[in-house]
């Protein structure tokens, strides 16, 4: 009877333990595959912006003072149709040169203000201070606020929108 | 190592005696009709995971409940296989149910000691039906919506207190959010925690008691 027990050294325990772990881990991974790619699907899904948005005509903007401009921009977010909305620091030089700033605090993400008063961007989430460049003056945030490319087409300003 | 860790989880938790009293019990000598109440609490714990992640994008508002349950099958990854599974599941359940509660009658294991065990079965066959009954709402498609416009019509022809049932079934006079809403409640929290409740009742009573041997001629 030991023969029939062990066939070429693969005794029938082994031989059950192994196609049950074999077994075992297909059944686990037909089961984990399916429920991590359902969980984390939406994520996995980028939606690309690419586009030039016009902010309005250069004449209009106030000398050597940081101005607001906000848009919003919709998109298909899962089943729903979301809009997001965007804001833009335009400081003009006295040279007619132009500098837009994002208002997303390098931080973690609030939204920066222009104050006339120390004449700073302050973040209010954690008290982050931007100066008129966008370099840090204090607080936590670890680099200057991000510059968004620009140009001037028939005397308007447009930004260039980039998101990957 | 492993025999030595499960020995120390052992001695704190009896997992030995568990395992002894729920899984190593005396069983008569019975036939595949005594695994139909196994294979209904697996489509019942199927429900429930599935049903878990189906909430995990659905929505149960009348704008986006179709929407959502639209996004779940055709854009979320195996968002059809998870809602596919939940859809048959429901359907085999309620058919393993009654296939379950057949053998017991015919087999007469509802008799003396297990009384309990049946009437608690019998809640356990109507809070399934109710799952299925709420759940069919929730897609918020034509079919759901006029399945249930019947479903609740039918239960307003209650002698005497049929309007009233059936204007909170709808929570009013017609279909409505706030129909979608509770319908919604029932089937992810009110009839699951019955459900729940049942089934460790129902169970416990099974290994408590035991299960009957086929009945034999001249018995």
């Amino acid at each position: 009877m030991a023969g029939a027990e062990e066939v070429g050294g693969l005794s029938r325990r082994k031989f059950v333990t192994g196609m049950l772990a074999v077994l075992g881990g297909t059944i686990a991974a037909v089961v984990g595959v399916p429920a991590i790619g359902y969980l984390i699907a939406p994520a996995l899904k980028r939606g690309e912006t690419d586009v030039w948005v016009p902010l309005g005509p250069v004449e209009a903007i106030p000398v050597d003072q940081p101005t607001l401009f906000t848009f919003s921009r919709t998109q298909r977010v899962g089943w729903e149709t979301l809009a997001t909305s965007y804001g833009m620091y335009v400081l003009r030089s006295a040279q007619d040169q132009y500098l837009v700033l994002s208002n997303v605090c390098t931080h973690l993400a609030c939204r920066v203000v222009w104050k006339d008063d120390p004449r700073d961007y302050t973040c209010p989430c954690h008290d982050g201070h931007f100066a008129k460049d966008g370099s840090v003056i204090s607080g936590p945030p670890p680099r200057p606020l991000d510059e968004v490319e620009h140009k001037i087409e028939e005397g308007t300003l447009y930004v260039h929108l980039v998101e990957a | 190592m492993i025999a030595r860790f499960y020995a120390w989880l052992d001695r704190r938790l009896g997992l030995t005696v568990i395992y002894t009293t729920t899984l190593d019990r005396k069983v008569p000598k019975v036939n595949w009709a005594f695994t139909l109440g196994s294979a209904t609490l697996f489509l019942a714990v199927m429900q429930a995971v599935t049903g878990i992640f189906l909430m995990v994008y659905y929505v149960p508002h009348p704008e986006q409940a179709y929407d959502s349950v639209n996004y779940i099958m055709t854009e979320v990854a195996f968002g059809w296989l998870i809602r596919g599974i939940h859809h048959w599941g429901a359907t085999l359940m309620v058919v393993t149910v009654f296939l379950h509660m057949l053998r017991t009658f015919f087999y007469g294991a509802y008799k003396y000691p297990r009384e309990i065990t049946w009437i608690s079965g019998v809640f356990l066959l109507l809070v399934t039906l109710g799952m299925g009954f709420t759940g069919y709402l929730l897609p918020w498609n034509q079919r759901a919506y006029w399945a249930t416009t019947v479903g609740t019509s039918i239960a307003g022809t209650v002698p005497l207190a049929g309007p009233w049932i059936e204007r909170i079934l709808r929570g009013g006079e017609a279909l409505s959010a706030l129909t979608l809403a509770r319908f919604f409640s029932a089937h992810i929290w009110m009839l699951p925690a019955a459900l729940l409740m049942l089934i460790g009742l129902h169970i416990y009573l099974v290994i408590r008691l035991g299960i009957s041997h086929i009945p034999q001629e001249g018995e």
